[in-house]
């Protein structure tokens, strides 16, 4: 069983191919968590804009992703634009995936906190005299932020996971990095490897997440 | 294509290209045999995903310690491993131990690990929720343990999970389109299979289109649900 599945010589010889595979997937964490991040606040804030004919449209534009499976999203950027002339790599194609699905989810976590902040909060910094623009920078978003952490930082486990849809258009993050050692030494051990280091990279924010999850629906009854 | 007139606008030619009708018709019959093998997955990975979490939050509710650490584990594994490498690996590393699953048993197996890990961690907190006063006013007038568990406490907690379950319960299920990559012939793979066939993106676009008709539904739903059952602040 060892042998097959942790297979020590294997592991040895494709360690520099997994490795490589798990900066690039840190690599790419750090760009499409940051640009969903920036999708999402653009979003919450244009939502904030209580007019309808702002609102409608964006929970439109919401629960169209909300809807759509990202992988689903990828290939449609990777295969169908082509055909439209616009031939965009892999990593490009992950990047717009990301910034669209991602985005539409943070957004929906921003709205809810920037909601959760009493009107009166607003109220009393305009009439201090900051504009609209100051009373939402320095005093609604950090409340905002401060009320949904525990959803903004479970998402971001969700967008790091995601990350290894990069493997179906060729971004040689950990799992296709994994897969092309797998295919190369015809043994499933780099594929057991990257499991293990996905577990050990996430496994804290998880725990972490769990407390605070457990802490937040205990508290709301 | 060869026949295009030179007077054809850029929109003729996007519409021609990627709303085809004679391709369109053509692979219609493959995109709708998706959407079957898509709703059996969807089907098979909520029920037994669901189910698995509540059997795993009432098992834990026990409060057996060795138990509850294993519990623990499972759910912190199948939280952290991204699903389509459960799925690759389930996949291509069961054949090595003699057992070889089909791409459609893998995924769905894949899916409903990572549902009732999920689930189980929004079931458990909805049960902890409750407080522990109608726990021992439940027993103190004569209920079971058990009893107390169905008729008191899971009415009370499943109410609380609702909202969470459901956003997560979609979520999850939209990854029946990772099927693909162990070539399961849901509706991504029949779509990606009659694009290349046909050389034309109107079966994909086709395929896009079937998941929104699929899911749009559910999600709009669920927004219903939340603000219906939402939490009392």
């Amino acid at each position: 069983m060892i042998q097959t599945f942790l297979n020590p010589e294997i592991i040895a010889a494709a360690w520099p191919i997994v490795l490589a595979g798990l900066l690039n997937t840190i690599l790419l964490s750090l760009i499409v968590v940051p640009l969903g991040l920036f999708g999402g606040l653009l979003l919450a804030l244009l939502a904030s804009v209580r007019h309808p004919l702002v609102r409608w449209p964006l929970i439109a534009w919401v629960d169209f992703f909300r809807a759509f499976p990202p992988l689903v999203l990828l290939v449609l950027l990777f295969a169908g634009l082509p055909f439209a002339g616009l031939e965009l790599g892999g990593f490009a194609c992950v990047a717009i995936a990301f910034f669209l699905n991602t985005g539409a989810y943070y957004g929906e976590i921003f709205r809810a906190g920037i909601d959760s902040v009493p009107a009166g909060q607003v109220e009393a910094a305009r009439s201090t005299g900051l504009s609209r623009l100051q009373a939402m920078g320095y005093i609604v978003l950090p409340q905002a932020v401060r009320n949904v952490l525990p959803d903004l930082l479970s998402n971001t486990l969700e967008v790091v996971k995601l990350t290894s849809l990069g493997s179906v258009v060729a971004v040689p993050e950990l799992l296709y990095q994994a897969r092309q050692a797998q295919s190369l030494t015809y043994n499933p051990t780099p594929i057991v490897v990257a499991a293990i280091i996905y577990f050990l990279m996430l496994w804290p924010l998880v725990r972490l997440l769990s407390r605070l999850e457990n802490r937040a629906l205990a508290g709301r009854h | 294509m060869l026949f295009r007139s030179p007077a054809m606008s850029a929109w003729d030619r996007f519409v021609e290209t990627f709303f085809n009708a004679k391709v369109m018709l053509k692979y219609l019959p493959d995109i709708l045999s998706g959407v079957v093998v898509t709703i059996e997955l969807a089907v098979l990975i909520v029920i037994s995903g669901l189910l698995a979490g509540l059997v795993l939050a009432l098992l834990r509710s026990l409060a057996i310690r060795p138990i509850n650490w294993l519990i623990i584990f499972v759910v912190d594994l199948f939280r952290s491993l991204p699903p389509l490498v459960i799925i690759v690996l389930i996949y291509f590393g069961g054949p090595a131990a003699d057992i070889s699953p089909s791409g459609f048993v893998s995924t769905w197996l894949s899916l409903a690990l990572v549902l009732m890990a999920f689930s189980e961690e929004i079931f458990w907190a909805g049960i902890t929720s409750v407080h522990k006063g109608q726990w021992e006013a439940a027993r103190s007038t004569g209920l079971g343990f058990g009893q107390t568990l169905m008729n008191v406490v899971l009415p009370q907690a499943l109410r609380l999970t609702i909202p969470p379950l459901t956003n997560r319960t979609i979520a999850i299920t939209k990854g029946t389109a990772l099927g693909t990559v162990v070539a399961v012939t849901e509706i991504l793979g029949e779509a990606s299979s009659a694009m290349s066939n046909s050389y034309n993106p109107s079966p994909l676009m086709m395929g896009a289109a079937a998941y929104l008709v699929l899911f749009l539904p559910v999600v709009v739903a669920a927004r219903w649900v939340e603000t219906r059952f939402a939490w009392k602040r």
